[in-house]
C-alpha cells in the first residue's frame, strides 16, 4: 500500500471524483433499498405478522393460488384441523373495503380472525381493532365507533403497524368479518388457513387441494409484491451492475496510464503479489470512503424521509447494500488486475532488441 | 559480481530466430564499472536485459553474487533484483506521485510487507544516498519539481539505496547534456568504488568513457573488444 496512498495522495481529485460517483451510486441504492423495504412492509407486513408456521392458500378454478382469490371451504378448515401433528388453525378472512370512522374515511384492509393469537383482534363482533396507520387516517381513539358498509363497530384497540397492499389494516372477529364479507358481496368464507405445528404439510396439501407456504414464501402469491419488488429489485441489481461497471473502468484506465510505472517497479523487484495488493488495497480504500460517505448520505436522507415515505432503516437496506457495493466494486476492480499481472518489467528497459 | 558465461539470446522474427547475443561472455567485479558499447541494435540493451534476470538466455549461464539464475522461475528472478540488483534505466523512471525521498523508500516495500529490520535499513540509507548525490536538499520534491539531471540522480540513488552487489545502467546520459552528463559519470564511478558494486554500464557513445574501468564493445551480439584502462 506504499505506493497507493501516495497515489491517492497525488491524484486526489481523480481519485474524489470517482469516491464521489461510488458514493452516488451508494446513496440511489441505499435509498431504493430503503423504499423497497417500506414499501414491502406496507404491503406484506400484517400478513408476515400473521401466527402460523405455514399459511394456507385454496386456488380457485385450478389458477395458481393467491390472497385475491383463494376461498377455503369448512371442510378445508376441518380436513387441517383433523390432519396429524397440527396444532393449531386459524382461518382469517382478508379484504379491502373502505371505513368511516370520526376524522375522516379511508381504504382498510379488513382481517377477520378470532382473538386468542399473537395477531391484535377484537373479542367482540361489534368491535374493531385498528392498526397505528388505520387509526390515524380514520383519526379514530379506542372508544370511537369506525363504520364500514353500513355496520357501526366500536375501536377496541389500537396498535401494531400492519399493512396489506399499502392499506392499513383492521380487523374483526372471524364471524363479524364473513357477515361483512357477505354483506359486500363476498362468500364469506376466509382467505387462508395460518396454521401451526409440524403436520405432513405436502400431504395434506394435496389432500385438501391447497398450498401450505411459509409466511415469507406466501408473499409471491400476493401479485402486488411480486410485481412492485421485482421492479424494485431489479433496479437494485442494475445498480449495482453499474458500480461494478464505473468502478472497473476507472480502475481499468488508472492502471494503464499508470501502466510504465508498475513495469518499473516489478523491474526493481516487486513481487506480482505487492504490486496487485497495493491496486486491490487502493481500490478498497476509495470504495470503502464512497460507500461511506454514500451510506451517511442515505442514513441522514432517509431519515428526514421516514415521516413521509415508505422508508425503512435498517441494516439490510443500509450496510447489505453497501458491503455488496464494495464486493461487486472490487470486482470490477479486479479487471483491471490483468494489466497489472502480465505488465512486462522489460519494457522499463526500453527496446531491447 | 556478475558473471554472464558464454550467454546467447535469440528472438522469433517470423519463421526464423534472430540472435540478439551470440555466446557472449562478460564479467562484471566489485568496484569496476565495466562499459558495455556498439552500435544500435548490437545487442547490449539485451545483454543488459539478460544480466537483469528480466530475459532468460536460450543458454549460457548468468551468475548474480554468486547465485546462478539461469535455472530460477520468475518469482525468484525477482526476488534476486529486488535484493542484489540496482537498475538505472535510461530515462530516469520514478514515480510521479513520489517525493524524491519516497522514490527510494519505495525499495523497502517492494516485496509487500516488508520486514522491520530491511525497512529500516532502507530508510536509514536515504537521506546519506541523497546527500551522496547531491540531492539532500530536495528530498521533499516530486519528480515534476526535479531537472532531468536531478531526477537521474534520484534514479542512481535509488538503484543503490538496498545495497545491491550488481548495479547496472543504461545509457545514463543519453536524456542530458554533455556537463550534466559527465557528472552523472563521474557519480557512478565514485559511487561504485564507494559502494563496491559491480557496475555494467551500456552507452553508446565513449564520450564520457573516462568515467569506465573497462569497456567491452559489443558488434551484432558479439563482444568483440575489451580494453581496460587503468586508473
Amino acid at each position: 500500500m506504499y505506493v497507493a496512498w501516495r497515489d491517492l495522495r497525488f491524484a486526489r481529485g481523480r481519485f474524489a471524483l470517482i469516491g464521489a460517483v461510488v458514493a452516488l451510486i451508494t446513496l440511489l441504492v441505499g435509498f431504493l433499498s430503503g423504499l423497497t423495504a417500506g414499501l414491502a412492509a406496507q404491503n406484506v407486513s400484517a400478513v408476515l405478522a400473521l401466527p402460523a408456521d405455514r399459511l394456507v392458500l385454496h386456488p380457485v378454478g385450478g389458477a395458481a393460488a393467491t390472497f385475491a382469490d383463494s376461498a377455503i371451504d369448512e371442510t378445508t378448515v376441518d380436513a387441517w384441523r383433523a390432519a396429524p401433528g397440527v396444532d393449531r388453525v386459524a382461518p382469517v378472512g382478508i379484504t379491502q373495503t373502505r371505513a368511516a370512522g370520526p376524522g375522516a374515511s379511508t381504504a382498510v384492509a379488513l382481517f377477520g380472525l378470532d382473538a386468542g393469537t399473537s395477531f391484535p383482534g377484537p373479542r367482540r363482533d361489534d368491535e374493531i381493532a385498528l392498526s397505528e396507520g388505520a387509526a390515524k387516517n380514520l383519526g379514530a381513539v379506542v372508544g370511537d365507533d369506525v363504520t364500514i358498509a353500513g355496520s357501526s363497530y366500536r375501536v377496541s384497540a389500537i396498535g401494531g403497524d400492519h399493512w396489506y397492499s399499502h392499506t392499513p389494516v383492521a380487523t374483526l372477529t372471524a364471524s363479524a368479518w364473513a357477515a361483512l364479507d357477505r354483506s359486500l358481496g363476498g362468500s364469506g368464507q376466509p382467505t387462508v388457513l395460518a396454521v401451526s405445528g409440524d403436520p405432513a404439510w405436502d400431504a395434506v396439501a394435496a389432500d385438501t387441494g391447497t398450498t401450505a407456504s411459509p409466511p415469507l414464501a406466501s408473499l409471491t402469491a400476493l401479485s402486488t409484491f411480486r410485481s412492485e419488488i421485482g421492479s424494485l429489485a431489479l433496479m437494485i441489481a442494475m445498480l449495482f451492475g453499474v458500480s461494478a461497471l464505473v468502478v472497473g473502468a476507472f480502475f481499468t484506465v488508472w492502471t494503464m496510464q499508470r501502466s510504465a510505472d508498475i513495469a518499473v517497479l516489478k523491474a526493481l523487484g516487486a513481487s506480482s503479489g505487492a504490486v496487485v495488493r497495493d491496486a486491490l488495497g487502493q481500490a478498497l480504500v476509495v470504495l470503502v470512503a464512497g460507500v461511506g460517505v454514500g451510506i451517511a448520505l442515505t442514513a441522514v436522507l432517509g431519515a428526514l424521509a421516514g415521516g413521509e415515505l415508505p422508508f425503512v432503516l435498517s441494516p439490510l437496506t443500509t450496510l447489505a447494500p453497501a458491503m455488496v457495493m464494495i464486493v461487486l466494486g472490487l470486482l470490477g476492480a479486479a479487471v483491471s488486475l490483468r494489466i497489472v499481472t502480465s505488465s512486462d518489467p522489460l519494457s522499463a528497459l526500453g527496446s531491447t532488441r | 559480481m556478475i558473471l554472464l558465461d558464454d550467454v546467447t539470446l535469440t528472438y522469433p522474427d517470423g519463421d526464423a530466430r534472430v540472435t540478439a547475443v551470440d555466446h557472449v561472455t562478460l564479467e562484471g567485479r566489485a568496484g569496476i564499472v565495466t562499459g558495455i558499447t556498439g552500435p544500435s541494435g548490437s545487442g547490449k540493451s539485451s545483454l543488459l536485459a539478460i544480466a537483469a534476470t528480466l530475459v532468460r538466455p536460450d543458454s549460457g549461464r548468468v551468475i548474480v553474487d554468486g547465485v546462478d539464475a539461469t535455472g530460477l522461475d520468475a518469482a525468484r528472478r525477482t526476488t534476486l533484483r529486488r535484493e542484489r540488483i540496482g537498475i538505472v534505466f535510461q530515462q530516469p523512471q520514478l514515480l510521479p506521485a513520489l517525493s524524491a525521498r519516497e522514490q527510494l523508500r519505495v525499495m523497502a516495500e517492494l516485496g509487500g510487507r516488508a520486514r522491520r529490520e530491511r525497512r529500516t535499513a532502507v530508510r536509514g540509507r536515504v537521506d546519506e544516498l541523497l546527500d551522496a548525490v547531491g540531492l539532500g536538499a530536495l528530498a521533499d520534491r516530486r519528480p515534476a519539481q526535479l531537472s532531468g539531471g536531478q531526477r537521474q540522480r534520484v534514479a542512481i540513488a535509488r538503484a543503490l539505496v538496498h545495497e545491491p552487489r550488481v548495479l547496472l545502467v543504461d545509457e545514463p546520459t543519453s536524456a542530458l547534456d554533455s556537463a550534466r552528463g559527465a557528472e552523472i559519470m563521474a557519480l557512478l564511478s565514485r559511487l561504485t568504488r564507494e559502494r563496491e558494486t559491480a557496475t555494467l554500464l551500456v552507452t553508446h557513445d565513449l564520450v564520457h568513457g573516462e568515467a569506465l574501468d573497462e569497456t567491452v564493445e559489443v558488434v551484432d551480439g558479439r563482444a568483440v573488444v575489451v580494453t581496460s584502462r587503468t586508473r
